[in-house]
């Protein structure tokens, strides 16, 4: 993994970005690693498009400003697609994943993007309706982030996934999470 | 040796955390963005009986400043926080809590004073409570927030100093981003700030005393003042002695001025707050290039470290300032006033241009800072300084 890494995630606020961004920054620190996670301040209003922000890296982070360069950007609302440039900064070879039931080829085409970037799409909100019942794409979209990245480790983020549910669900709800990143992470097809 | 445990946190849950481990008696405080996770988390941490703090709820920040000065003379450890617009209708209340030496520590989350209505980072609230007579810290990370905040309550309590202090850390930037941070085991704080012992307190009942009484003409009010002004350049040698003290602990030294590159440096910034790590982040490639420049990070506000500035910056070719406040009409913003007089007693005549940046949450690109010290770099080759201050990424020259 290169130095940096930075991740900016678009969503519809309730989707859980923030708390994704989070977990994925929390994970790399329990690698030891250095590690920021904030979301786009502003009013909260459900349902509103909003960015969050990642950075992880193995030394110290200094810097503060938002991320206009993204290594890799997450989405977890495929109508933010029409409405926001969920590819704008994008490094050359950057990832784009995308949760949503269109193929990868047909959101690259829809995308302005530099030739050697990837899109990979997963259908995270019908795996988080499969297995945790609920539409909430958030932790899925990290099992798919995991495949094509691996920019924290696969197990690490289910252990400290286990124990943020633990305060409040019991093992079955682990188990839906559980499966639900292990299925998006086989699902993810790239283009 | 203290035990050290690393957290995924945000500038205000650890700030929360400080104050905690601090065990202050009392905190009086009135929610506001972006300091509102502070007093949330703390209240439930109160709630919880994990802290046993008189926790008063207020109908504003004018209330909680009174509040924390009644409690404040009364003999408790008082802490709170606040923003923005709320350390603005503290105003008045500041200086009092100064006047009457009462050892508050409150944290300050920056934020861009209304109009227009910004709820965004910048030093415009804290450049308003300047002469307010407060110690005033500034944070460029969470982990300083925390590290501030600790060391704020035995400065603040020194019988050197008994004044007022205020550490402030970014708005949202710092506040509200999960960073990493190291914070110690509650015993340690708690030991290394130990018990307040007030000298004089309103409860005391067998020794009674007064407190912010009349002085009319011919009473004591500005001999009060120069004790004030006494008690703040005492603030100095307890700030560094303090931290020292917290040094061994922590293992995390601590400047009153910081520097980065300076060893060799031509051209240097002067900044505070979280800036510094973006700033500090272009001079390491710039250098890496090699370009001969430094950064100077002011850690305390007040008392200004105008002496060890002045040494960090002597023999430069040129200095640039990032004022994240503006003092309209002045010749420049708050930081490039204090520098530039810093400066005034250097052997040879430096340069210094001022950068307004960042106000209402601008964001600050690295290429802003990039500018700044491609202004330098021309300034030292022999070019004309730019005419100050420059705004520093505003959308048009204006």
């Amino acid at each position: 993994m290169q130095q940096l890494t930075e991740i900016r995630w678009h969503a519809r606020a309730g989707q859980g970005a923030v708390t994704a961004a989070k977990v994925v920054a929390e994970t790399a620190l329990a690698a030891d690693q250095y590690m920021q996670a904030m979301p786009e301040y502003g009013p909260e209003r459900m349902g509103a498009p909003i960015k969050a922000f990642t950075r992880i890296s193995k030394v110290p982070i200094e810097i503060h400003c938002n991320i206009e360069n993204p290594d890799i950007v997450v989405v977890l609302d495929d109508s933010l697609l029409e409405i926001v440039n969920v590819a704008d900064g994008l490094v050359d070879d950057g990832v784009i994943v995308v949760n949503t039931c269109t193929p990868p080829a047909e959101v690259r085409a829809r995308l302005s993007m530099p030739a050697n970037a990837r899109v990979a799409c997963v259908d995270a909100s019908g795996i988080a309706l499969d297995t945790i019942k609920r539409d909430i794409p958030n932790t899925p979209m990290v099992g798919a982030l995991i495949k094509l990245t691996g920019v924290v480790d696969m197990e690490a983020f289910k252990s400290l996934l286990a124990k943020n549910l633990s305060k409040k669900f019991g093992q079955e709800m682990i188990d839906a999470n559980w499966a639900s990143v292990d299925r998006a992470f086989e699902e993810v097809t790239v283009a | 040796m203290p035990e050290h445990k690393t957290l995924a946190a945000t500038g205000n849950t650890v700030v929360a955390e400080a104050m905690r481990q601090c065990k202050p008696d009392v905190m009086a405080a009135y929610p506001i963005t972006p300091q509102t996770t502070i007093v949330e988390e703390y209240a439930a941490m109160v709630a919880k009986g994990r802290v046993h703090t008189e926790y008063v709820t207020v109908e504003s920040e004018h209330s909680a400043m009174s509040a924390c000065i009644g409690a404040s003379a009364a003999g408790a450890r008082v802490m709170t926080a606040t923003s923005s617009q709320g350390l603005a209708l503290m105003w008045e209340e500041l200086h009092i809590a100064a006047g009457m030496r009462l050892p508050i520590v409150m944290a300050n989350a920056n934020r861009a004073l209304s109009a227009p209505i910004n709820i965004h980072c910048d030093h415009s609230d804290i450049m308003g409570a300047r002469d307010a007579g407060w110690v005033t810290y500034f944070a460029e990370t969470a982990q300083e927030a925390y590290d501030n905040t600790i060391m704020a309550c035995r400065v603040a309590e020194h019988p050197d100093v008994m004044l007022p202090v205020m550490t402030t850390l970014d708005g949202f930037i710092t506040t509200h981003s999960i960073d990493r941070v190291s914070v110690m085991d509650d015993e340690s704080v708690s030991g290394f700030v130990g018990q307040y012992v007030p000298k004089t307190a309103l409860l005391d009942l067998e020794n009674p005393v007064m407190h912010g009484a009349f002085s009319g003409l011919g009473g004591p009010y500005f001999e009060f003042k120069k004790q004030q002004r006494i008690a703040m350049e005492n603030a100095r040698k307890v700030v560094k002695d303090v931290a020292e003290e917290y040094a061994k602990l922590s293992g995390r030294p601590f400047d009153v001025v910081e520097t980065w590159g300076m060893e060799d440096a031509e051209t240097a910034i002067v900044v505070m707050g979280s800036t510094a790590g973006n700033t500090r982040h272009v001079a390491r490639d710039l250098r890496a290039k090699g370009e001969r420049m430094g950064l100077v990070k002011i850690r305390v506000w007040r008392p200004f470290p105008h002496v060890e500035l002045a040494a960090a910056l002597k023999g430069l070719k040129a200095v640039a300032v990032l004022d994240r406040a503006e003092s309209f009409g002045a010749e420049g913003g708050p930081l490039f006033l204090e520098t530039r007089s810093a400066l005034y007693d250097a052997a040879e005549r430096i340069p210094v241009v001022d950068y307004i940046y960042g106000l209402g949450g601008s964001d600050v690109k690295l290429e802003l800072i990039e500018r700044a010290y491609k202004d330098l770099s021309d300034i030292a080759a022999g070019g004309a300084a730019p005419a100050g201050p420059v705004y520093l990424g505003a959308r048009e020259e204006a």
